[in-house]
């Protein structure tokens, strides 16, 4: 326990929890409300930042990608009424991808809860659904456990948001304040170890047995700080791996045993194969809709071992025969002890032979295209190319996001940040700010649509007030292209509210001071790219690609994994 | 379509304000409605109970009961069918007092239903009666007829026949 300071306020003691939290860098955005916290923020500037983002929901999207390029707990401000309902698509996101963050929100004085004060809002029950857990104090002498309660909550177990709002005389009042960390809750118990030995040796059993075995992982890896102990595994069964969308980067690209993307616009092989597999291990993952297709056909001939930390996901939609409740970190590294030497040479030569004929149809396309449109694909082509696979990329949501998601190489964990259970978009841009301030030494380049950059463009202001290095790229089609895909596919081509008549985004970008540049040829592109990467300050490139390009493989809503479509 | 059943859950969590909207928000989201819903202190301290009722496919509330167990406030959560929980509901009714007087009927319907009078007064009197949904619901039609002036009912509260350890959980949470 820290020592006791005599009467602070509870303001004071809310910047010295943070600390205490190792908190130094916070995204937020002033009001009335919050002005006691934001008061004592100009007192503390040396022990922590507070970088200013142009809207609520750019300090939460910021904070998340603080979170997941640094692996710590991202932290927003708001104040009441407006500035907090502003965090909820935030929170959703956060909720959704189980990522750490903390949200602080300024609330009327506790003698008006209720009368409808002038930007008073029950954010507690607006909030309650997207986050982990939320509390509102109204008391000061609760602000250092409820906060030690918060960061022990957000970082423990599946991660997840969570929101404290504090009335204002909370913030005012003065008491003698004393700090403790969370050490656990006796309403919230976190499994880290499997408990079940029988399911571990029957898991054991069925990899041993497996003669055509197929690993899924996703995020938990990554969460679970479970790289090496995923990589020894598969090194050691030979089991070709595949990963859901917020699984990347947890293993690196060029690993051989690294088969590519599961789900709706995934790879070729691991769909389809998912379908054949007679062993499937999920590690970390929660069978997405997205990733599974028609359910009662996914992996229905396969044994299905999951590990898994929230026990609420085991069987949640997907039927589970072996389940391994705990940290997929302690439950991989038993399961590698226990399982034999294995290489799987025919079956993981299934995959080679589908991804050549995924290339042949769809790959060299769009990586090589040989028709004047630029693609998205040749863009990420390059971006590895300069970036050799060592940056942290950020997408939005739609096409190039899938696209990027596809191509774009890592050799680094935490490098991938995008929004994958809300499909945010306007994501990109605020969270790359956080990615770049969670990894100052690592290179940061968001990859965004011309319709997503649109959603919070305002936070071109945060990068211009505090110099941030990011690296912009905008994939302009002039179309809300995935939604246009549909269209086009399953609509009759009825292009309903998806063209976007898009202003100058170089002249916007000068505005802000960055360095911008248009791309409308492919003689051009290889430089501008090379340029943007080589630039040490924020750059922006648009790039003008295809307006009617579609992205493939497919699986088409409610099909089966196996239904994938290459064309 | 799998089996409907009617199930209870009990809810064991700590006395925090807000809960009961973090519990029914689950089921709103899965546009699951709650046939009945009770809340009190439970055998231990400080720990409240919830029970709810609600027709669902055994599936569907594992599923849920476990989304609530996830929450962080929550302790333990069990749901059992009718046939494993002895149960009960409460309700009252209120009849003008000349009825009483002026039908013997009434009487006997009192009578016959084991319900107990719990206040008389010149104008009205009330009527209480403890049993399952299928009684309070007969007693509610025999008197409609003789002016009904009010009728509440509580929802199920309801203990199971075997053990439901909250305590040995909460001692093995605490000596964590």
């Amino acid at each position: 326990m820290s020592k006791t300071i005599k009467q602070i306020s509870g303001a004071e003691a809310v910047i010295r929890c943070l600390l205490e939290e190792d908190v130094n860098l916070i995204y937020g955005y002033p009001g009335g409300a919050i002005m006691p916290i934001y008061d004592e923020l100009y007192k503390f500037s040396k022990e922590l930042t507070h970088i200013l983002t142009r809207h609520e929901q750019g300090a939460i999207h910021a904070a998340q990608g603080f979170s997941r390029a640094s692996g710590k707990v991202g932290v927003a401000m708001a104040t009441s009424g407006p500035g907090a309902t502003n965090l909820v698509t935030g929170l959703a996101d956060a909720q959704l991808d189980s990522t750490p963050v903390v949200c602080i929100t300024g609330q009327v004085g506790a003698h008006l809860l209720g009368t409808d004060a002038f930007q008073e809002i029950d954010i507690i029950s607006i909030s309650m659904p997207v986050t982990k857990w939320n509390y509102q104090v109204t008391n000061v002498e609760e602000i250092p456990e409820i906060l030690a309660k918060a960061f022990y909550i957000a970082r423990s177990g599946r991660p997840g948001p969570v929101l404290i709002d504090i009335t204002k005389n909370a913030q005012f009042d003065t008491f003698d304040y004393s700090y403790k960390k969370c050490k656990g809750i006796r309403s919230y118990n976190i499994q880290e170890d499997v408990e079940e030995e029988s399911n571990l040796e029957e898991a054991v059993q069925a990899i041993n047995n497996a003669k055509k075995p197929l690993i899924v992982f996703g995020q938990g890896v990554i969460l679970g700080k479970a790289e090496d102990e995923l990589k020894e595994f598969i090194e050691k069964t030979g089991i070709p791996a595949a990963w859901t969308i917020l699984g990347l980067s947890a293993l690196p690209s060029k690993h051989p045993l690294n088969v590519g993307m599961v789900g709706m616009h995934g790879n070729y092989a691991p769909n389809l194969l998912t379908n054949e597999c007679d062993v499937l291990i999920a590690i970390g993952m929660r069978f997405d809709d997205r990733v599974t297709g028609n359910v009662q056909t996914y992996a229905s001939q396969a044994k299905i071992i999951h590990l898994e930390i929230d026990s609420a996901e085991i069987n949640k939609n997907i039927k589970v025969d072996i389940p391994l409740l705990g940290n997929c970190k302690n439950s991989l590294q038993l399961l590698t002890q226990k399982v034999i030497k294995k290489e799987h040479p025919e079956w993981r030569n299934r995959f080679n032979e589908l991804l050549q004929e995924e290339y042949d149809v769809v790959i060299k396309k769009d990586l090589y295209p040989e028709k004047p449109g630029l693609t998205m694909g040749e863009v990420i082509r390059l971006i590895n190319q300069y970036t050799k696979g060592e940056a942290i990329i950020v997408t939005d949501v739609g096409q190039h996001q899938m696209v990027t998601c596809r191509y774009a190489e890592f050799t680094k964990s935490k490098s991938n940040i995008t929004s994958g259970g809300l499909g945010t978009m306007g994501f990109a841009l605020p969270s790359a700010i956080g990615a770049k301030m969670g990894a100052p030494e690592r290179e940061v380049v968001a990859v965004i649509g011309d319709g997503g950059y649109q959603m919070n463009i305002q936070e071109l202001g945060t990068i211009f007030q505090n110099k941030t290095a990011v690296k912009i790229v905008v994939l302009n089609n002039n179309f809300l292209g995935m939604v246009r895909q549909w269209q086009q596919l399953f609509f009759d081509k009825r292009y309903a509210s998806t063209e976007m008549v898009n202003p100058d985004f170089i002249k916007i970008a000068q505005a802000f001071d960055i360095t911008a540049k248009k791309v409308e040829a492919r003689e051009d592109l290889e430089d501008a790219v090379k340029e943007m990467i080589l630039s040490k300050e924020s750059y922006f490139l648009e790039v003008c690609v295809e307006k009617e390009d579609n992205v493939f493989p497919m699986i088409p809503t409610g099909a089966s994994v196996s239904d994938i479509r290459l064309k | 379509m799998q089996n409907i059943n009617k199930y209870t859950i009990s809810i064991y969590t700590e006395n925090n304000v807000g809960l009961l909207n973090r519990i029914s928000a689950l089921f709103l989201k899965r546009h699951i409605n709650i046939e009945s819903i009770s809340s009190s202190e439970s055998e231990i301290k400080n720990i409240f109970r919830f029970v709810i009722v609600v027709n669902l496919s055994e599936e569907k509330v594992k599923n849920i009961s476990l989304q609530i167990e996830k929450q962080i406030d929550v302790i333990k959560v069990f749901y059992n069918e009718d046939k494993e929980t002895i149960f009960q509901e409460s309700a009252l009714y209120k009849v003008k007092t000349s009825s009483l007087f002026e039908k013997r009927q009434v009487q006997n319907i009192i009578k016959n239903s084991h319900a107990k009078i719990i206040t008389v007064s010149p104008e009205f009197f009330v009527i209480e009666k403890t049993g399952f949904r299928e009684e309070t619901d007969e007693l509610y039609k025999e008197l409609i007829p003789y002016g009904l002036l009010q009728f509440v009912r509580s929802g199920r509260i309801s203990i199971t026949k075997n053990k439901m350890d909250i305590s040995s959980i909460l001692t093995k949470i605490n000596k964590k």
